[in-house]
């Protein structure tokens, strides 16, 4: 191991910081300028980490122990990179910048030994692959992590539960009803039910591209659920080409729809003995007989 | 009966469920299939690949254009290697289910398109082909 890596542990012994301020001044043109401060500083960690790893002799196993904080300060730059939206390419060419200047030291370091260059530069470009295939995989991860935090934040945003009037929740769907999605759509209809002291949820599924009979049957579960809460349900928004598409398909929901929310609002209403009244027609109605009322008074003079 | 176009992907996921129906209805809308139909041809595949999934351990999804005699339509093919129908009477009959569904799937897609075919064998595997053709 020390022959393959003699002149590159000698280099971080002795000249470290010429090594770090020639990568840091490489990596301008290739990173995202917004990251440059921190790279610097996850540059001057991982040469750091690279020396501890030559002390120890172990620079040809990058997974080893030694490696530990070099590893640490590529996983804290991929993962910035990947939050701060780089492309991977540009994250493993943080790794690939440091080729140029280690090549150009390794270069001076060896002098006349051009067997011990080629020697070195050989070692150099695989353990350089490896931590560069390393960063990759480690930007791929971050960027999973990202979007598997979008979706979780989407499943959550895309299910509210509205008060339309005390008594009254409103369950607009939106989008594809997975078994993960109707999980925490369910848990907050049922949750709010409690809370507002429900009697009436209107589910509606305007927005909801498909029923299969997966989704009816999480709709059914739903239903059932809320039953058991003591609300009742009423299900809008079923499109015209869904409701034929559903009496094909065979699927009874068994529960009381509208076409529409507004339908459905008015529906709710009525069934908690609550009335809609159009104002002006009542301040006519109401003016008709205090006129009324006015000229029987006139004519009794 | 004439390919005008063809793709196939895998169906092992739900999100590949979802993926698969949002090519279905660019089809379906691109030979134009009135709303009604289209949301018929989806949801029949959209079954077929839930039962893929479920049943037959995943398996792969052919979308196909097709023609004959001048009639254009929107074939579906699904395949899977999982262990198979054992009753295939049974399968297709409203309400019968072996994995706590509506057990309408099969029977309720079969009403949904113009041609459905199953073929399967116990321990090999399933396919399911349907169409929806134009008006
Ligand atoms: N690809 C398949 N491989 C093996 N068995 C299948 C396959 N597809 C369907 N089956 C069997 O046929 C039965 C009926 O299928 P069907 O789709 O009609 O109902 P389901 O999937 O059980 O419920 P639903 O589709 O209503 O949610 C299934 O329960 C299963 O036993
Ligand atoms: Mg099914």
């Amino acid at each position: 191991m020390a022959a393959q890596h003699g002149v590159l542990t000698k280099i971080l012994a002795k000249s470290q910081g010429d090594l770090l301020d020639a990568w840091v001044k490489e990596q301008k043109g290739v990173l995202k300028v917004s990251s440059q401060g921190e790279a610097a500083e996850h540059s001057r960690k991982f040469i750091d980490g690279l020396r501890a790893a030559a002390e120890a002799d172990q620079l040809g196993d990058i997974n080893g122990g030694a490696w530990a904080q070099a590893r640490q300060a590529l996983t804290d730059i991929s993962s910035d990179q990947a939050l701060k939206g780089a492309t991977p390419g540009e994250t493993a060419m943080f790794v690939f910048s440091l080729k140029g200047p280690l090549f150009a030291a390794l270069a001076k370091e060896a002098g006349k030994d051009t067997d011990a260059f080629a020697r070195e530069v050989w070692a150099s470009t695989v353990m350089l692959d490896k931590l560069g295939l390393y960063t990759m995989e480690v930007f791929q991860k971050s960027r999973e992590e990202v979007i598997r935090r979008q979706q979780e934040e989407l499943l959550e945003l895309s299910t509210p539960v509205v008060q339309l009037w005390s008594g009254i929740l409103a369950l607009p769907l939106i989008g594809t009803l997975d078994s993960g999605r109707t999980q925490v759509v369910m848990e907050s209809l049922l949750q709010e039910i409690v809370k507002r002291e429900a009697e009436i949820a209107i589910i509606d599924i305007t927005g909801v591209p498909t029923v299969d009979t997966m989704v009816a049957q999480h709709l059914l579960k739903t239903v059932s659920a809320a039953r058991l809460m003591g609300a009742d349900c009423i299900i809008s928004g079923i499109r015209p080409q869904i409701a034929q598409t559903m009496v094909h398909l065979g699927v009874e929901l068994n529960v009381v729809s509208k076409a529409n929310m507004a339908d459905a609002f008015a529906l709710a209403l009525r069934s908690t003995n609550r009335k809609v009244v159009d104002r002006t027609a009542k301040d006519k109605e109401a003016a008709a007989i205090k006129a009324a009322a006015a000229s029987a008074a006139a004519g009794e003079d | 009966m004439n390919v005008e176009k063809t793709l196939t992907f895998p169906v092992k996921i739900g999100e590949d469920v979802v993926r698969l129906r949002q090519v279905v209805r660019a089809e379906a809308i691109a030979i134009g299939l009135s709303l009604v139909d289209q949301t018929k041809v989806i949801t029949a595949a959209s079954e077929i690949a839930r039962n893929t999934i479920d049943y037959g351990k995943g398996g792969d999804v052919t979308i196909e254009v097709v023609n004959t005699s001048g009639r254009r339509g929107v074939k579906v093919v699904f395949a899977d290697n999982g262990p198979g129908i054992v009753d295939m009477e049974k399968a297709l009959t409203d309400g019968y289910t072996t994995g706590g569904g509506l057990g309408l799937g099969l029977s309720g897609a079969k009403r949904l398109v113009n041609e459905f075919d199953v073929k399967s064998t116990v321990g090999h595997g399933t396919v399911v082909t349907l169409i929806r053709w134009k008006a």
